[in-house]
């Protein structure tokens, strides 16, 4: 006997609202993730108007919103958000190369590791951001103070990744590159290095968050520009829906940063498909 | 063109016990040969063919390359190890040109000696692919051609195709035959199968349990080129057997 439903579907085509539902089925995630964000700020919107939270202890995601939109369009984010992502990028690209060379320096000659390796590991366990108040004394309020604290926050897990990844090359590669007569620098090169890329940028991706972490703290202890500056200076005139903002602003940066060196790893590192990201 | 002299080797382990690996090794592969060394796990063939390649120190005796004395690595011996062990960021062209880029060698007409190597072991049109991209089989032919595209006059190998399934395997045994016959390579092979030690050599050499020593040798005089048909034949079953009979009485068979 023949189906009439099933023949039915087999010869119309599906109208606009079955192949709607047929993709909700098969990719849930194109409703539930929208869902979601509803859900979560809608009931965050009615939380605050529903029990009459005070706008100074949490505003409603419609006021942050609106403060967003001020502070966009009256510049000042964008000029704070400008100095503070200088000071992250400088930092970072310092750190990065120092961690790079110094990893380097300290995985390929045994003598520097005996040197060194104790001071980084006694370095490693000391909160750098202690050490923020110092840096300040010494260098004053600019944005060099950040940059520098940029640099110590993430210095250590990129310089410890670059150390574990230049020792973690394979027995079979360095047998075969012994074979084949290679000098220190072709077995670097040809084979500890870009073996080791996959632990470099999980450093990275580690690294340029705590560079984010870095130059805020650092604007906290002192300066006179900045997001982080911005975000004390709102705090003491009890602008609590301008902090806000300046978080959204502050998260949307850090995601950016990752997918960057995200899309660089995958770009880089192309033969390894099985990518997970960090943090 | 290789040359062994009462070599023996012993090796300490982590915990500091010495361990007896080689004991006297008298060995000798003429200019040209394909010998083939069988024996039970363990029993230093590979650490055998390690010393050759002068990529281990031995303790005693001589071991002697076209008639120089075994120093360290050498430049004029090609290896093929037992995993592929290609660089996966680089193309299946890029890996067979790994010995001259390391080595400074002339990349232009190392680049035509790779290609026509790579049309030999039968990948000719995967030059651009990575290895990720191959089968184990596939990888294992381009570390031949890694092996030979500084054209050595001598190439070890060393349990080649251990990690390849049975008619992969068989396939490859041909494809060696051929790249022996076009390259005129002294070929050492490693392995632990009788009837590829075999079905490929001029000469199987059988190796006793750890320390290894040399218990037998077997001259092999089927015509070449050789078929797989060859190993249905009674006499090559008959070899075989001998081989094996051979490792049972020293006790060496799992």
């Amino acid at each position: 006997m023949n189906d009439p439903a099933a023949s039915g579907t087999a010869s119309k085509p599906p109208t606009l609202t079955q192949r709607w539902w047929l993709r909700v089925r098969s990719q849930p995630e194109w409703v539930c993730t929208p869902l979601m964000f509803v859900v979560i700020f809608g009931g965050w919107e009615w939380y605050v108007n529903t029990y009459q939270v005070s706008e100074l202890i949490l505003p409603a995601p419609s006021k942050i919103l609106v403060s967003l939109y001020d502070g966009l369009a009256n510049g000042i984010y964008v000029k704070a958000l400008m100095v503070t992502l200088q000071a992250i990028v400088l930092g970072f690209l310092f750190s990065a190369a120092m961690a790079f060379i110094l990893g380097t320096l300290i995985s390929q000659i045994r003598l520097l590791e005996a040197m060194i390796y104790p001071y980084v590991v006694a370095l490693q366990t000391l909160p750098k951001i202690a050490i923020a108040p110092l840096i300040l004394v010494w260098v004053g309020l600019g944005i060099e103070s950040k940059i520098i604290i940029a640099a110590l926050v993430s210095f250590f897990p990129m310089l410890v990744n670059t150390i574990a990844g230049l020792k973690s090359t394979s027995s079979d590669k360095l047998e075969l590159m012994l074979a084949l007569t290679a000098s220190p620098t072709k077995t670097f090169f040809l084979v500890k290095l870009p073996e080791a890329l996959p632990y470099i940028f999980a450093g990275l991706q580690i690294g340029i968050v705590l560079a984010v972490l870095g130059a805020i703290v650092g604007e906290f202890v002192g300066s006179k520009a900045g997001l982080g500056y911005l975000i004390i200076q709102m705090n003491y005139t009890m602008d609590v829906s301008g902090m806000f903002a300046v978080l959204v602003i502050l998260g949307v940066m850090g995601v950016v940063l990752n997918t960057i060196i995200t899309l660089l790893r995958q770009r880089i590192i192309f033969w390894q498909r099985t990518d997970v990201s960090a943090i | 063109m290789i040359l062994c002299r009462a070599v023996s080797k012993y090796y300490e382990t982590l915990e500091g016990e010495k361990i007896h690996a080689l004991a006297d090794i008298d060995l000798s592969v003429a200019d040209g040969e394909f010998v083939s060394v069988v024996g039970p796990s363990g029993c230093g063939k590979s650490t055998l063919l390690r010393l050759i390649a002068g990529i281990l120190s031995h303790t005693s005796g001589d071991i002697f390359v076209r008639g120089s004395q075994v120093a360290g690595p050498r430049r004029d011996i090609g290896i093929v190890f037992q995993t592929a062990t290609l660089l996966p960021w680089r193309n299946v062209l890029q890996n067979t040109l790994l010995p001259v880029d390391v080595q400074g060698l002339d990349k232009n007409t190392h680049t035509e000696r790779a290609k026509s190597l790579l049309q030999m072991v039968g990948l000719d049109g995967f030059e651009r692919k990575y290895p990720f991209e191959l089968s184990g089989g596939m990888q294992q032919r381009v570390s031949i051609t890694r092996a030979l595209v500084h054209d050595p006059a001598v190439l070890l190998m060393d349990e080649p195709f251990g990690a390849l399934d049975a008619l992969t395997r068989e396939q490859m045994n041909l494809d060696l035959q051929r790249i022996w016959a076009t390259a005129k390579k002294t070929v050492f092979l490693i392995t632990h199968s009788i009837s590829e030690a075999v079905f490929l050599a001029d000469r199987v050499v059988v190796m006793s349990a750890r320390p290894g020593r040399v218990l037998a040798e077997f001259k092999i005089e089927f015509e070449r080129p050789r078929s797989l048909d060859v190993m249905g034949s009674p006499e090559f079953g008959q070899l075989v057997t001998k081989i094996r009979r051979h490792l049972m009485v020293a006790g060496v068979l799992d």
